[in-house]
């Protein structure tokens, strides 16, 4: 095996003291056409938390199926407690103590956060009936290790994105695990509620369960993890100590090369004030809000989930009408009803959720990226194909999208692609002022770098930029200025030069 | 106002469509002389009862994420074997065959869209036309008429002051509910309308819940075509055509979504019972039939339009 060693010999001592809970002995899996996995060996010890790295593609989500039961390798074993298993089903995977915690939230709305966490193993009496008191006592009292603010009896639906997540973590805690997988735990969770995470991590620790953890966030990784392991194109690239390693050598294994610098911010101070908001209200969701962006600016808003970020970029889209304050773009004050008024007035907003906002998935990527502008690519109700293409070419040289071509479905792409193409949608309408909210989610290491340095490519440009995120290193890094949000009010304009992560964190604490 | 509405509809235990119900019942007591005696709510139970037990079916196999579009045809075919094989094989073996044969072709619906993975409405499309083919296959184009006597009167017969057809419809409505509220397979199958990925991540067997509850409704289905076939003490081959449009209907204005997930029994019989009053109420008011047509037409596309708008503000409250 490519395995360096880079144990140190006291580790590598405990380590082998201890025999490994769970061993993926040399898989190999193919799909047609493709080795997704390609003789991968993967260990976990009692009370360990093995990180998991790669790119989109690298072969995790795979790996991760074959251990919980939904792919049979072509080749290999897997090992529990030093005895072979082989599944079946997922429900097998699981029986034996193997959980897997799902990247998508896979819960049912409709349904309380009991019946959610109890979902397929609902405790059930005579004729089959479910027992309601046990469900709500047993969910109960997972919710209080968990130290969940939601009651048992609340219906998923109603919960935030953050808690729902929660929820998928405390239904792991039902089948006493052996082995957690964490698949992108932490995606739309805010830095206070990582720190929950972070703690139920470490009580899975404490009680010797072996744990793998997937990520792209390199600070989680090194906070979190015990030893890490790369995977890229289907094959173990190395086998690292996290406290032996740094950042740099962990994304150079990923990428198989090293990231350039990112492109450093030139003062934009100079710039015309494209877009400038005084004092907008919207009910409960925000108060008082007053901004600017200048010309070939990027500024970037921060705020924990719910403190209204999302709501300011859907009131200057025309999605939400405010009850006070004003709009003014490009000195001129307008009043933004709808969409179509926001785009012709020269705004694009790339939404937040780019599955379910910004694409769609079914459709072409040519005929996703005109579908913003349909009356400029068509006369008389006719579309005209050469038009569309027009677009696609120019943006996907300019925006480096790496398509099969043209008429590839938007749902085979790769997340750092598909972003590339809703940016081309709004791009292709011209628009002076770009909103995008949380421009990387889910999106690889090594895409992640790109999309960044085309905000910036952008800001160069002349366009007025306004990003929202909720990763600290992404908002500090791409922003010229940082707005911080605390429930719903303005708590601070920061030149990103001088702005220290501390005091961003307070003040999006109310500090 | 819009909040009111939200506000009310989150807190109260009882589906909206039951206030849309109880107003109607209470405007036609006002102005019609006869709506509000025994014998004319004796009648709207008996003459609910049919597409209500097919609703109750249906409701189960909606919550699942599926439809029936066959329940129509499968009346049909009940009933002409319960009548048409009396003579040869007795009533009681008659009705078993009738009732046996909704079971089978549930089965074969559900296993269809189960093992193939071809939509619930293509495959039910499919057996809607094909089952009402061998209708008029057995049947020969002739209607059938009950040799027994007591076929019949079991459906003109009342026990404790109800039509005893009212009481079946009754007695499987509590049981039903009683399915989908406090049994594993009926919460599982809230699960699977709900979120079918994470049913199947959570190893609730999709399949088999999904065979059982099309068996669930072609059973009904047979039902609703033997309790109709005693009221009449015949059958027709054409018997139940379009009772899958008014049964969909009540089960939606009952607040099940086509979608999947949400849903209740009560909120069925809320339905059923709004477009049995309605349709009752406007035959007492001597409003012309095919205008009583076109006024359900609009209050099931009203009715929806405000529920539309009152769980939409209810999601946008949360979301702050």
């Amino acid at each position: 095996m490519n395995r360096p060693a880079t144990h140190t010999a006291a580790e590598l001592a405990e380590l082998k003291a201890r025999a490994p809970l769970l061993v993926l002995d040399a898989i190999t899996k193919r799909f047609p056409g493709v080795i997704a996995l390609n003789d991968v060996t993967f260990d976990v010890q009692p009370g360990e938390v093995h990180a998991l790295l790669g790119e989109n593609g690298a072969g995790k989500s795979t790996l991760m199926k074959v251990l919980a039961g939904n792919h049979k390798p072509d080749a290999g074993q897997i090992h529990l407690e030093g005895e072979a298993v082989h599944f079946d089903s997922p429900m097998q995977a699981k029986n034996v103590g193997i959980v897997l915690i799902h990247q998508e939230l896979s819960l049912v709305p409709e349904m309380t956060v009991a019946e959610n966490i109890f979902l397929g193993s609902l405790p059930s009496g005579l004729f089959n009936t479910v027992k309601w008191r046990d469900l709500y006592a047993k969910s109960g009292r997972i919710l209080d290790t968990l130290g969940c603010p939601f009651a048992a009896t609340e219906k998923v639906g109603r919960l935030s994105i953050a808690h729902r997540q929660m929820v998928e973590i405390a239904r792991a805690l039902v089948f006493t695990p052996k082995v957690v997988v964490f698949d992108e735990p932490t995606a739309s969770l805010t830095d206070a509620e990582k720190g929950v995470l972070f703690e139920v991590i470490g009580g899975l620790k404490a009680s010797h369960v072996g744990i793998v953890y997937i990520s792209h966030r390199m600070d989680e990784i090194f906070t979190v993890s015990d030893r890490l392991t790369v995977l890229r194109d289907g094959m173990v690239r190395g086998t690292l100590v996290t406290a032996e390693t740094d950042e740099d050598a962990v994304t150079q294994l990923m990428i198989g090369r090293s990231l350039k610098g990112r492109a450093k911010s030139e003062a934009a101070a100079d710039g015309a004030v494209a877009l400038d908001v005084k004092g907008l209200t919207c009910g409960t969701l925000y108060r008082d809000i007053s901004f600017t962006v200048r010309q070939g600016e990027v500024v970037g808003m921060y705020g924990l989930v719910g403190a209204g970020r999302t709501e300011v970029a859907e009131t200057l889209f025309g999605l939400r009408t405010p009850q006070e304050g004003e709009i003014r773009i490009d000195g001129s004050p307008v009043k933004i009803g709808a969409p179509p008024q926001a785009i012709s007035l020269g705004l694009a907003l790339v939404p937040e959720s780019r599955k379910e906002q910004g694409l769609v998935l079914g459709m072409s990527c040519r005929d996703n990226m005109s579908m913003a502008q349909l009356d400029t690519v068509s006369s008389g109700g006719w579309l005209r194909t050469s038009a569309e293409q027009e677009i696609y070419d120019t943006y996907a040289k300019r925006l480096d999208l790496r398509a099969p071509g043209p008429h590839a479905l938007a749902v085979n792409l790769s997340g750092g692609n598909q972003q590339k193409v809703v940016i081309g949608k709004w791009l292709s309408t011209a628009p002076r002022i770009l909103i995008l909210d949380e421009p990387t989610r889910g999106i690889d290491v090594g895409s992640k770098a790109e999309i960044h340095d085309l905000i910036r490519a952008l800001a160069r440009s002349g366009l007025a930029v306004l990003v929202i995120s909720s990763e600290m290193p992404e908002i500090m890094g791409v922003s010229d200025r940082v707005l911080a949000l605390y429930h719903g009010r303005l708590a601070g304009s920061f030149d990103a030069a001088t702005l220290t992560e501390d005091r961003l964190v307070q003040a999006i604490s109310g500090l | 106002m819009a909040n009111a509405l939200s506000r009310l509809s989150r807190f109260s235990v009882v589906p909206p469509i039951w206030l849309f119900t109880a107003a109607c019942a209470i405007f036609f007591s006002l102005t019609t002389e006869n709506f509000a005696e025994i014998g004319n709510i004796q009648n709207i139970l008996q003459q609910t009862s049919t597409i209500g037990l097919i609703a109750l079916g249906m409701t189960v196999v909606m919550i699942n994420g599926n439809i029936d579009l066959s329940v129509g045809a499968v009346v049909a075919l009940a009933a002409s074997l319960a009548v048409g094989l009396q003579g040869e094989i007795g009533m009681l073996a008659a009705v078993g065959v009738g009732l046996m044969s909704g079971i089978a072709l549930g089965f074969m619906n559900g296993m269809i869209v189960w093992k193939t993975g071809v939509d619930a409405f293509i495959v039910t499309l499919g057996a809607m036309i094909g089952v009402r083919g061998l209708v008029f296959v057995y049947t020969e184009e002739q209607s059938f008429f009950a040799m027994d006597f007591a076929y019949s009167d079991f459906g003109m017969s009342s026990v404790a002051g109800l039509p005893t057809l009212a009481w079946v419809f009754l007695g499987f409505t509590v049981l039903m509910h009683w399915l989908m509220t406090s049994t594993v397979h009926g919460r599982n199958a809230y699960a699977v309308g709900g979120n079918r990925e994470a049913a199947i991540n959570a190893g609730i067997p999709v399949g088999r819940h999904m065979v059982i509850n099309f068996m669930i409704v072609g059973f009904f289905a047979a039902l609703a075509g033997i309790t109709l076939s005693t009221q009449m003490g015949a059958s027709t081959p054409n018997l139940g055509r379009e009772y899958e449009l008014w049964t969909i209907t009540a089960v939606v204005l009952g607040g099940t979504k086509l979608t999947g997930g949400t849903g209740s029994i009560i909120g069925t019989l809320g339905g059923v019972l709004a477009i049995g009053i309605l349709r009752n109420g406007m035959n007492l008011m001597q409003v012309p039939a095919f205008y009583v047509l076109v006024i359900l037409g609009v209050i099931l596309i009203a009715v929806l339009f405000i529920d539309r708008q009152v769980n939409a503000v209810g999601k946008e409250d949360v979301r702050i």
